[in-house]
């Protein structure tokens, strides 16, 4: 069987560690796929095209899990031995919810807001840097690796969640905007 | 002069046969094959020379005709002339009724998923008709090559659901092709344009053909072809321009909606040439008969179609700009803007879509030819015949899959945009207590509403043990593989209970209907179909025996010991002693026993290419 006790990371010959060099993963995405990919196999045996079908689709699992923040950042903690239910779990941060709760107000006003495609860009903006900010967060408590601030991590992944939920809504809402010009 | 190989002691010493494979465009207006010819990709032309074949197909009571002379006769016998079967192709009844009255051809109700149309020479389905077209191509490239083709590669709009793919390749099987892969238009556009060569960095490739429109947006790094993403409308085209023009004539002419089959084509035809005529021409002078008698005359200019297209066009930018936000860049970042399909000959497009992307569009290989060009480059590497090659295609999926949950509404389970193959799961529970079977509805679509996306499959998962609501834990598996095509899997974890499909019945037809055609394709169905069988078998048995010998001789050596290099080989003798004899269950027998002797061989090879693939990157990494 394909070796299924590496880990995305051991797949991909890259340190495990949250940060990640995005260049060297691409890299090492393109020549896994070189090897693995159906298309190598288009003439061989069933049973090959089989396998390259199953290990082509692991190299694409891994590389979208360690590719982005969130997925990578849930499954470095599934590694440490803390599995998150990511779809159950929110965050009790009573400030940081008042604060969504702000956000998607404003998201909701800036369909009616004389120039609806500039609030939604400062919004937009605003989003981002909250999400970097995050980001910044999440690979200092994953350096520090201590259970507390591997736990602090997870509630970083959970505040991740609903601010990416939030700028794919404002995408959403951009499209309907410039569908409408 | 070609230099004769040599390759290097200890790799492959199996003389490397050269396999023949065609790329196969089958278009809505037109289609094409094409293939290598030392080192050479072109589009091979017929007897009189011409290389686009029309996509029509004749019912005579002679036989069938497919190309130009069909064509010819498509406004004199119109029932009986099918055109654009593509538009048909993997869609249900509802669908075709929306494609408007577009369409003269009596379609015929009936219990299959999949509509018919009537004609002389029965019921026939757009599956049936597409593989005609097929055949015709199947057989130019087998006469101008001198053999037989060992697969094709078929292309479809990147656009295209599962449905119509599957419909696509059932139409290949019909023909009695092998099909190495399904390839999308646009991808195959990029690799014609061998922008592996020289053009690393992000294109957008402009589909725009008779009846479908695809953008794909691709990066390219060191020949392999990235897909970001892909969007379009697999129902908009070339047709559509006609059919604005031809609206306008009527509008002017003063001629009614209902006016008739032959009235409909003749102005289609006539709006078509017009249309081609008005790339070159400021105006051109129309003559119509009315159908009462008499005549109108009149003249269309360049503005009064520009005016009469620009909402069709526009409706292709919308399509643009979002698959530049689904691939997370803008207009600025793309390099260069491709642009493929006859319909990107309307200056108008050009202009729009140079604006849009703010650079002067390509367009300097036929637009016509480009993308079988591309598909018998990849249909090349996939025979096998350049191991060597760094050409590589990883596409996506253009619409997301999902499932029916509660109250109608989808629940995404691949987003549109995922790389290909791909595998995903997501658990599911009970609603009721006591429930014992679920209900698997599969949809592909962006909306949330069921209503709202296509229906590609239905089953049940049957055996749950009764338990109270929500305690179940049903997992649900989509598999997509690198043709695109769908697998869905439902399995309740406590007691393994599964439940498996192919995702075709909705729209598609059933392997029964296949197998019919199939049969009836033969005239002297036993000993024909018996025939084929042990041929078939044969070719299978040949391709197993041949990759294996190039397996053995390149690593065999060194990844088995003697007591595994003896097994495999007494197992390949069988095979080989089976396939020199006339038995087709002898053939499947020792070809399944040689799959098993070799599995963890097989295994072994890939994992060490694996290896060293990763090799020597870890060093300078750390």
């Amino acid at each position: 069987m394909f070796d299924l006790s590496r880990n995305h990371f051991e797949l991909f010959g890259l340190p495990v560690d949250f940060i990640v060099d995005g260049d060297a993963l691409a890299e090492r995405y393109r020549e896994l796929q070189r090897v693995v990919h159906p298309d190598r196999y288009a003439s061989a045996s069933d049973q090959e095209q089989r396998l390259a079908l199953q290990q082509a689709t692991q190299v694409n699992e891994a590389y979208e899990t360690l590719k982005d923040p969130v997925k990578r950042a849930q499954y470095l903690l599934g590694l440490k031995g803390i599995d998150m239910d990511a779809q159950q779990e929110t965050t009790r941060d009573t400030a940081f919810l008042m604060e969504q709760l702000q956000l998607r107000e404003e998201l909701e006003n800036a369909r009616n807001a004389d120039d609806p495609e500039a609030v939604l860009d400062e919004l937009m903006g605003r989003i981002g840097t909250m999400i970097r900010t995050l980001v910044a967060q999440m690979a200092i408590q994953f350096e520090e690796g201590t259970p507390e601030q591997l736990e602090a991590a997870r509630e970083s992944v959970r505040k991740m969640q609903f601010l990416n939920k939030l700028h794919a809504e404002a995408e959403a809402l951009e499209a309907e905007l410039e569908e409408q010009l | 002069m070609a230099l004769l190989q040599i390759a290097e002691p200890g790799q492959s010493a199996a003389p490397h046969e050269h396999r023949l494979a065609a790329g196969i465009d089958l278009g809505t207006t037109n289609s094409l094959v094409a293939t290598v010819r030392s080192g050479r990709a072109e589009t091979l032309p017929d007897e009189q020379g011409n290389h686009l074949l029309p996509s029509v197909v004749r019912y005579t009571d002679e036989g069938v005709v497919v190309g130009e002379a069909a064509r010819r006769a498509a406004t004199s016998d119109p029932l009986n002339t099918i055109a654009s079967a593509k538009r048909l192709i993997g869609r249900g009844v509802g669908d075709i009724k929306s494609l408007g009255d577009g369409l003269p051809y009596e379609f015929v109700e009936q219990e299959s998923a999949v509509p018919r149309i009537r004609t002389r020479a029965g019921d026939l389905s757009p599956v049936e008709v597409s593989a005609e077209i097929l055949r015709v191509l199947a057989s130019r490239a087998e006469a101008t090559l001198g053999g037989e083709l060992s697969g094709v590669v078929i292309t479809v709009p990147a656009y295209f659901d599962d449905a119509q793919r599957q419909a696509t390749k059932d139409a290949a099987r019909l023909a009695g092709l092998r099909v190495f892969r399904l390839l999308n238009e646009p991808t195959a556009a990029a690799v014609a344009y061998g922008l592996d060569r020289e053009a690393d960095g992000i294109h957008a490739i402009y589909d725009l053909g008779g009846g479908t429109f695809d953008i794909s947006i691709l990066r390219l790094h060191k020949g392999v072809f990235e897909v970001m993403a892909t969007g379009g409308d697999s129902a908009l085209g070339g047709d559509d321009f006609d059919r604005m023009v031809a609206q306008w004539i009527m509008d002017q002419a003063g001629i009614a909606d209902d006016a008739g089959h032959v009235t409909l084509r003749t102005l289609m035809q006539q709006a078509r040439e017009a249309k081609e005529a008005l790339t070159e021409a400021g105006s051109v002078a129309l003559t119509v008969e009315l159908p009462g008698g008499g005549q109108w005359r009149g003249e269309l200019d360049r503005d009064t179609f520009d005016e009469l297209v620009d909402p069709l066009i526009r409706k292709t930018i919308g399509a643009c700009r979002r698959a530049l936000r689904d691939a997370g860049i803008t207009a600025g970042e793309v390099r260069e803007v491709v642009m493929v399909g006859g319909s990107t000959r309307v200056p108008r497009v050009r202009e729009r879509v140079g604006e849009f992307f703010g650079r002067p569009v390509l367009a300097d290989i036929d637009p016509d030819r480009v993308v079988a060009v591309g598909a018998a480059i990849q249909a090349d590497v996939l025979a096998g015949n350049k191991p060597e090659d760094e050409l590589l295609l990883l596409d996506v999926i253009p619409l997301s899959l999902g499932l029916e949950t509660m109250g109608g509404l989808v629940e995404k389970i691949i987003p549109r945009n995922t790389t290909i193959p791909v595998a995903r799961a997501q658990e599911f529970t009970t609603f009721k207590d006591g429930q014992t079977a679920m209900a698997v509805h599969v949809v592909q679509g962006e909306r949330e509403l069921v209503a709202d996306c296509r229906s590609l499959a239905r089953f049940e998962l049957r055996g749950i043990p009764p338990m109270v609501a929500g305690a179940a834990r049903i997992r649900v598996t989509f598999r997509v593989d690198a043709d695109g095509l769908l697998n869905v899997e439902a399995e309740e974890l406590s007691r393994g209970v599964k439940a498996e499909v192919t995702v075709k019945p909705s729209y598609g037809l059933t392997d029964d209907e296949i197998a019919g055609m199939l049969r009836a394709s033969f005239e002297h169905a036993e000993e024909d179909m018996a025939a084929r069988q042990l041929a078939e078998s044969r070719v299978e048995g040949e391709r197993v025996i041949e990759a294996l010998r190039a397996a053995l001789a390149a690593d065999g050596d060194e990844l088995l010991n003697a007591g595994e290099r003896d097994r495999i080989d007494a197992a390949l003798e069988k095979l080989v002693a089976a396939v020199a004899g006339d038995d087709p269950r002898a053939i499947e027998r020792e070809m399944k026993q040689v799959e098993k002797t070799c599995e963890f061989y097989v295994e072994r090879r890939m994992n060490t290419s694996i290896r060293q693939a990763m090799a020597g990157k870890r060093l300078d990494e750390f």
